[in-house]
């Protein structure tokens, strides 16, 4: 067993852990933040996708031990009460999900791609979402999602 | 009615609170694993899990060689009756199969221990493709079948043989089309907890129905259907049929929880789902198609086998037969005949995938008919405009049986035609050939069934057997809905249909509060499955398409009961006759003189606390509970005729694409598509549908192929190997609908879940056997990957 600390969504956190323990199983069932979802477990779907220390990690691929001394940002970060994030909010307004099963990891991939291209095009979304799954929507209007959250976030 | 509400399941999705199966709490659960057979054929000499009962955190094992002792094989609507147990017994019969289950501390122990399990094989020769199965050299998978064909019967309507006979052109097309599945991201996932008290097992399920299957499973595990209590939690990732073929795990995981004395979970991992959940039937279909030389087709005949792996898993063979009803799709042939056969081979069992049997109808009829225009010299646009059913012909009786609600096939076809501005693509088509680019254009129809008729599946029994004494008919496609309302004058509406993500609570708030003349934000709704407090019969689910014409339809009738009883207190209140009062702005009112009004919340108020006013025949309270029967859907005729389905809807898609004569890979540069499901709800609803069926469709189509090698080992166990396609790839659709009401269904709805996942394979394999014409090239095996047209092009 490894002691590990981690500040997840601003709260840090203390355990003694197994060092094969997933990173997505630690945040799921022992930190009891269900928000992030597991989907193939070898890295290709996205649903388990959190940032670490910013920037997107497949958390299905990361042990809980390599986010010691890190920060860990969840689904569970982004609304703040009861005011959506412009991301979130985006998604809602363009029906940008249905079963909502993969919505957390396109959240925050999205989050960390708008940080870094504020001002995509429809192509670089689309290149960027490929690194998720979606079996609902067709991804057309979660590119519609994306690009409008874009809008949001330049014009705040 | 036809807003494009947002949607009101999306805030707990957004923000982490939606409530998966594993998200279900309950104290100190076992966590499941498998140990699975390695070969797809073999004779298991003996399961020795002594190892694995002793190994840190085990609580109990489950060997498959137990489950004749403990359990029933599962029932299937079909003559022989295969041994099909949760898992196996004696014999692997396909990679992947479990040979049996640990239940320990955590997941990671019991991967562990079930590595412990030592199987002892003898391989067996496998029976993988098709051909394998129809060759009697190859081993027969269950001896007391006698055959690896399970179900071989020829339906005839018309006269097909004098149809034939007279035609001035046949031709004939055979596709052959791999296994794919739909693949919802969440996989499945079973909770389990059993009281030795009561003897009631509950378990907490992403089983999406029919609740056909629960009886199934009640006598698998020996149990009165009292004591089996099935929840299935709020939400649902994604299922497309998928999520029906898990009960046989729930066998596995209740035995153990009832082993355990402790609640038992399981949560199937990627690798698992791929290689032994369900898949929809690889296939080879014939199709025959007699024209005349003006291009009406007189005789349809169909050859086609479905592959349904190691098991007849119900509600296999639905595959083959859940399009018998609408087998002639938009077109008037009258004389066709169907030979339809079944058959098991050392593959994972087979069930529901989104389309469910219609995609491989329409892929082989309209490839035809392409085909035919080819040779008759008609547009492919023409040929189809002169077979069509005229508009005016509605409800229309199909030669198999199948009651066409509505439509206007003519006016979809024309109206998809302008939204691909068809004439303008055949003039870029030209210009690109002219360069010889491989540029090609497909359109494809297809009649849209929703809400299946229970009794379909029986026309896999002969006549003979169905017209035995003792035999019991199954019929009827029900559903229920319950609205209510409050003393403070809100309404409730509650159903039990497992949704899936396609937005059912919105969409019946819609309904409901456009019945009741309030707003939508006035509905609150509630959408959950629990067998034991749910009205549920064995039609409940969401599959086959059915919510907006059945749940959706029982919600409008008890809303309009509801509104009956409103209105009668209100006449009462206002001292005015029911006739001349009208529902509106949450209030009741006397049209015409809006002044003379009762709030809604004072109607409430009178039900609740003073029902000792109320009128003659009023109960306290205001509330109705309608179960919505479907009497067109009755058993099949001795004469193999069934209405298959409940409504029909209508699909027109017509798409472009252009093939790299590199690289092979098929690129979308136009699709259009354009639906016709009846009454619209929620229009953001049906495109959400319309997209995501049509990229189901297309990567079936394209990309998404299960392989196996000539042993039965499987090759494609990740999403790296089992290739979705993605964002990257996937088009942009031109959406355009009519609205034809449905006379059968309360609201005029009819599915749309399904709908371009039927039509989009049979017209991007038009468009790729268009674009490859000029080389002489005719592409017939699907999926249509790079690799497969490369190795057609290299001959």
């Amino acid at each position: 067993m490894i002691d590990l600390a981690v500040t997840v969504n601003g709260r840090r956190y203390e355990r003694r852990v197994e060092p094969r323990l997933l990173l997505s199983d630690f945040i799921r069932h022992e930190l009891k933040l269900y928000g992030t979802h597991v989907g193939c477990e070898h890295g290709v779907c996205g649903a388990c996708t959190v940032l670490l220390d910013g920037r997107p990690a497949r958390s299905c691929l990361t042990l809980a031990v390599q986010a010691d001394g890190r920060a860990i940002e969840t689904v569970e970060s982004l609304a703040s009460g009861a005011e959506l994030h412009p991301l979130q909010q985006a998604f809602h307004e363009q029906f940008g999900l249905q079963c909502g099963f993969c919505t957390p990891g396109i959240l925050m991939s999205a989050k960390f791609f708008l940080e870094q291209n504020p001002a995509p095009t429809e192509e670089e979304v689309r290149a960027e979402l490929a690194g998720h799954l979606c079996r609902c929507t067709g991804y057309a209007s979660i590119v519609d999602s994306i690009l409008a959250a874009a809008d949001k976030l330049r014009a705040q | 009615m036809g807003q494009p509400l947002r949607r009101r399941e999306d805030l707990p999705l957004l923000t982490g609170r939606g409530t998966f199966v594993d998200d279900v709490q309950v104290a100190d659960p076992l966590h499941v694993a498998f140990a699975r057979s390695p070969w797809g054929h073999a004779e298991i000499r003996s399961v020795d899990v002594s190892g694995a009962a002793v190994a840190p955190g085990v609580a109990a094992v489950l060997a498959g060689s137990e489950l004749p002792e403990l359990t029933d094989p599962f029932a299937a609507g079909i003559v022989h009756r295969l041994a099909y147990y949760a898992m196996a017994v004696d014999r692997a019969r396909y990679a992947g199969e479990p040979v049996a289950a640990v239940a320990a501390d955590d997941r990671y122990l019991a991967e562990d221990a079930a590595e412990l399990v030592l199987a002892d094989y003898e391989p067996l020769d496998a029976v993988v493709t098709i051909e394998d199965a129809l060759d009697p050299a190859k081993p027969m998978l269950h001896e007391q079948v006698g055959s690896n064909v399970v179900v071989d019967r020829t339906l005839r309507y018309g006269d097909p043989d004098a149809a034939f006979a007279s035609a001035d052109l046949v031709v004939t097309e055979t596709l052959r089309w791999e296994r794919y599945s739909s693949t919802p991201i969440e996989t499945y996932g079973i909770v389990a907890d059993y009281d030795a008290g009561s003897g009631l097992l509950t378990m907490w399920a992403n089983f999406m129905g029919p609740m056909t299957l629960l009886p199934v499973l009640a006598r698998s595990l020996r149990l009165p259907e009292e004591r089996l209590r099935v929840i299935v939690p709020k939400d649902i990732g994604g299922s497309f049929g998928i999520k029906s073929s898990l009960f046989p795990y729930m066998t596995v995981v209740g035995l153990l929880a009832m082993r355990a004395g402790r609640p038992v979970k399981w949560i199937e991992d990627r690798a698992e789902h791929l290689i032994a959940s369900s898949h929809q039937p690889d296939r080879v279909g014939t199709r025959e198609l007699a024209l005349t030389n003006d291009g009406e087709i007189v005789g349809l005949r169909a050859h086609v086998v479905d592959n349904l792996g190691a098991y007849v898993r119900a509600p296999e063979p639905a595959t083959t037969y859940r399009p018998l009803g609408n087998y002639v799709g938009p077109y008037r042939v009258r004389n066709v005949e169907l030979h339809l056969v079944d058959v098991v081979s050392n593959k994972v069992p087979t069930g529901p995938n989104r389309g469910y049997g219609c995609q491989q109808v329409y892929l082989e009829t309209e490839r035809a008919l392409d085909e035919a225009a080819e040779l008759l010299g008609l547009d492919p646009a023409e040929i189809r405009r002169r077979n069509l059913i005229p508009a005016d012909a509605f409800p229309y009786e199909t030669p198999s049986g199948g009651v066409y609600d509505s439509g206007d096939y003519p006016r979809v076809l024309e109206l998809a035609l302008r939204t691909a501005r068809y004439d303008e693509l055949r003039q870029v088509q030209a210009a690109a050939r002219a360069e010889g680019r491989l540029v090609g254009i497909g359109i494809a129809l297809a009649v849209d069934p929703s809400i299946s008729n229970m009794g379909y599946v029986s026309v896999a029994l002969p006549p003979e057997v169905r017209q035995a004494p003792g035999y019991l008919h199954k019929s009827g496609a029900a559903d229920w809905a319950q609205v209510r309302m409050g003393p403070g004058g809100k309404v409730v509406v509650t159903m039990g249909t497992t949704p899936q993500g396609q937005g059912h609570q919105t969409a019946v708030a819609q309904v409901v509060a456009d019945e009741l003349g309030i707003a939508p934000e006035d509905v609150a709704t509630v959408d959950e499955f629990d067998s034991h407090t749910s009205v549920w019969s064995v039609s409940t689910g969401s599959y086959s398409s059915r919510f907006s014409g059945i749940a959706a339809g029982a919600a409008r009738r008890a809303a309009g009961v509801v509104k009956r009883q409103i209105l009668e207190i209100g006449a009462n209140l206002l001292e005015a006759a029911v006739d001349d009062l009208e529902l509106a702005d949450g209030s009741v009112r006397v049209k015409g003189s809006p002044d003379r009004a009762v709030s809604l919340r004072r109607v409430a108020g009178v039900a609740h606390w003073d029902p000792h006013s109320l009128p003659e025949g009023l109960s306290a309270g205001i509330q109705a509970s309608e179960v919505l029967h479907v009497p067109t859907s009755a058993p099949p005729t001795d004469d193999d005729r069934i209405n298959s389905s409940h409504a029909y809807g209508f699909v027109a898609d017509v798409i472009a694409v252009e093939v790299d004569p590199v690289s092979w890979e098929v690129r979308i540069l136009e699709y259009a598509s354009v639906h016709d499901a009846g009454t619209i709800i929620n229009p953001k609803l049906v495109e959400g549908q319309v997209y995501g069926a049509a990229l189901h469709g297309l990567g079936g189509a394209l990309l998404e192929e299960f392989r196996w090698d000539e042993d039965g080992q499987f090759l494609t166990g990740t999403f790296a190997d089992y290739r979705c396609l993605t964002a990257a790839e996937a088009p942009r659709i031109s959406l355009d609908h009519i609205e034809s009401p449905s006379p059968f269904t309360p609201v005029g709805a009819k599915g749309c879940g399904e709908s371009s996942s039927q039509s989009a394979p049979a017209a991007v394999a038009n468009a790729v056997a268009d674009a490859l014409r000029p080389l002489g090239l005719k592409p017939s095996h699907l999926p249509l990957t790079p690799a497969r047209l490369w190795e057609l092009a290299e001959g």
